[in-house]
């Protein structure tokens, strides 16, 4: 069977371990965590995670229905239907030729976060796989450091 | 009304109406134990190991269909109940587990007798809690047997600091409960529902596949009455016995690994199978791809998780098994005509007669299947039948002659060796107007032993049958079959003499060689109503058959072993 990429928007009640019972389901039965954030939503006792995992169909079933099966977990939503995005920091040393660099942070929804006195840092917001072409362009400019936020996603 | 954390707890356990704990003190759970000394609202009976206490809990569970409970203090007392808890949750054993743990403002300094013991048990649960203040506590208990014994039963496992034992704080114990986020599915969709009748209506070669959710559910009156209306041939998981009588003309009998040949046959040329709460176990369905090939499958299951985990199904239907049946009741009356099946029953029926469940009787030594057929015989449904892991498990599945459920209790899903005594005695517990039987190994009775004791000193009259083969016999038998007879770590010649033992303990023991030994022995260790012990030896050698070996065929089983 296809191994499928699939979004998975989570919302369960912000409580005591509730992301070990989630990390500890996912490391247990053997599935994938591809990334995995998550945050309270404001003014509820409800967190909201967003993970991409990955899987055949059978697989991809039995993750929603496991978590589920866990007595924290409010909503599980797997609908195709998501605005999905992914942030990326990457550190590039000052003495670079920063030619193109604008219209790169432009294409890419990004800005210069912070200038210091030997690296600039730049952001960027996109979807996933455009922060993946992203940071293979910005290697022209021989970044000392990255980090990518992981997926957030809503549906629509 | 303000009251302490131990308080607290006393004081639920009697709104939940739980007359026995099982349970054993230590440092962290004292204020607990304090608590139990002053109160006579339950009886707290102590075990010589925590692991025991949760079988006995488990045991008391599935004989009563009531939440088991169980006590044990922090870190080797919790790990020590694992293997409990475990068991519990493989087979939906409704039970709460209390733990007590260190001090809240020492948890996480490896302080004595520290263990982080909801991260030990989070797989191994249905939920469990770690009391943070004492204000929580009462909302904790309250949705810990709600989640126990709701929806897909399982263990709930609550650990309590020591300080929070202490902590005052206002008892308000609410009569119902409301979660936010967890709402189990009772009633069956009522088109899907539909769907299913007519896929039996049409079918030419349906069979009841029963799994232990019958049991769960209390729902074996409705199965029956299922079958009797539809004539349905019916077959059994061994977590399912006794849903079906066992002299029910329907029931084909135990069906997997160790099932009957019709059983077998059944499954694999039916056309649908209709699944009242069974989970498809790897013991059931040897080679996924070749089994019940021809089946369509209407799964009935409260669990969600469990339709189409294992098998692609055509027709789930996720509700309470007893409630999904109730509303198939009326409509299978009208459109399902039993005298359809009937060339379908006489099939399998020429199955059961070519193929029955047998074994080869012997004057010179006793047969274990003779020893189970003979018990059956002498206490039919007097008895209620608990076992350890092992040949006896099978033997004592396939040959007892079962007749209403929560009469046979064993652990199916971990397979836990030493589960059998504590199970037992919590068995007694739960119908002390019953006669409780452990069939048990050589094996099996050593790995809780030390409950004896327990047994003697809370007056539980257990009958434990071990069929003594000197082997770890399961194993050995695997070793025979598939390992070229190579007896590794299997031979158990070295053994106390269970006698003498079971008498230092101050129970009562008997060491039988013939049929004639065995009546006495039996019929002696019931009338003396206290823990007893008989020895059986039987043929060292004799195999669990027929068999599907493991990643086999269901169609294809090892009726005899020919060396």
């Amino acid at each position: 069977m296809k191994e499928m990429r699939r979004v998975l928007s989570v919302i369960v009640l912000n409580e005591h371990g509730v992301l070990s019972r989630i990390s500890g389901l996912f490391a247990g039965r053997g599935y994938n965590i591809d990334s995995l954030t998550v945050a309270p939503i404001p003014k509820t006792n409800l967190s909201r995670l967003t993970i991409i995992t990955s899987g055949n169909t059978k697989v991809l079933e039995q993750i929603v229905k496991q978590l589920h099966k866990l007595i924290p977990t409010y909503k599980v939503i797997e609908s195709s239907a998501f605005v999905e995005k992914e942030m990326a920091l990457v550190k590039i040393p000052l003495n670079e030729d920063f030619n193109g660099l604008d219209a790169m942070l432009k294409a890419y929804n990004g800005t210069i976060a912070n200038s210091g006195e030997d690296f600039i840092v730049v952001m960027v917001a996109d979807d996933y796989d455009r922060i993946d072409s992203f940071l293979k362009a910005v290697k022209k400019y021989n970044p000392v450091d990255m980090v990518r936020g992981g997926s957030v996603a809503l549906d629509i | 009304m303000d009251l302490n954390g131990s308080q607290m707890l006393i004081e639920a356990l009697r709104k939940e109406n739980v007359k026995v704990v099982f349970g054993y003190p230590g440092g962290a759970i004292m204020n607990v134990y304090d608590e139990v000394y002053k109160q006579n609202y339950f009886k707290h009976i102590l075990t010589r190991h925590e692991q025991a206490a949760v079988h006995a809990a488990d045991g008391y569970a599935r004989a009563s269909g009531n939440v088991g409970v169980a006590f044990v203090t922090s870190g080797p007392g919790f790990t020590n109940a694992v293997t409990g808890l475990a068991t519990a949750y493989m087979d939906s054993t409704p039970m709460v587990v209390i733990s007590g743990q260190v001090p809240i403002s020492m948890i996480g300094t490896d302080a004595f007798q520290e263990i982080d013991a909801v991260g030990i048990s989070r797989p191994c649960v249905k939920h469990n809690y770690l009391v943070k203040d004492v204000s929580e506590l009462p909302r904790i208990l309250k949705e810990a047997f709600y989640i126990a014994r709701t929806g897909r039963p399982g263990p709930v496992h609550i650990d309590i600091p020591k300080d929070v034992t202490a902590q005052m704080g206002k008892f308000e114990y609410p009569d119902e409960i409301k979660m936010q986020t967890y709402k189990p599915t009772y009633k069956g969709n009522p088109r899907q529902i539909k769907k299913a009748i007519e896929a039996i209506a049409l079918s030419k070669r349906p069979v009841l596949y029963i799994g232990g959710g019958a049991i769960n559910s209390n729902a074996a009156n409705e199965v029956r009455e299922f079958a009797k209306i539809t004539g349905i041939p019916a077959v059994e998981t061994l977590m399912a016995r006794g849903v079906l009588e066992h002299d029910n003309p329907l029931l084909l009998g135990m069906l997997g690994m160790h099932g009957c040949y019709s059983a077998n046959m059944a499954m694999s040329e039916a056309d649908l199978m209709i699944a009242f709460g069974p989970r498809f176990d790897d013991r059931v369905t040897g080679k996924l791809s070749e089994f019940a090939k021809h089946a369509k499958i209407i799964h009935i299951d409260i669990d969600p998780s469990s339709i189409g985990k294992i098998v692609d199904v055509e027709y789930p239907i996720v509700g309470d098994l007893k409630n999904v049946i109730e509303a198939m009741l009326p409509l299978a009356k009208e459109q399902i005509d039993e005298s359809k099946y009937k060339p379908w029953r006489d099939l399998l029926n020429r199955y059961s007669e070519i193929h029955p469940l047998r074994y080869q009787d012997s004057d010179e030594v006793l047969k274990p299947q003779w020893v189970i057929e003979r018990t059956g015989k002498l206490l039919g449904d007097k008895a209620l039948i608990t076992t350890d892991v092992g040949q006896h498990q099978m033997w004592s599945a396939q040959f007892y002659p079962f007749s209403h459920p929560r009469q046979f209790i064993t652990s199916g899903g971990l397979g836990t060796m030493g589960f059998g005594l504590p199970a037992a005695m919590g068995v007694k517990k739960a119908c002390p107007e019953k006669i409780s039987i452990n069939f048990t190994g050589d094996g099996s009775i050593l790995m809780n032993i030390q409950e004896l004791m327990t047994a003697v000193e809370s007056k539980i009259p257990v009958v434990n049958i071990i069929l003594n083969n000197q082997f770890l016999g399961m194993v050995r038998q695997w070793q025979t079959f598939f390992y070229d007879k190579r007896y590794s770590s299997t031979d158990l010649t070295m053994q106390p003499d269970f006698v003498k033992l079971v008498e230092s303990f101050g129970g009562v023991g008997y060491r039988v060689h013939t049929k004639a030994e065995f009546d006495e022995a039996l019929k002696s260790a019931i009338e003396s109503n206290t823990i007893a012990m008989i020895d059986v030896h039987i043929d060292r050698l004799e195999n669990v058959l027929p068999m599907v070996p493991s990643g086999g065929t269901l169609y294809n089983m090892m009726l005899e072993y020919k060396e």
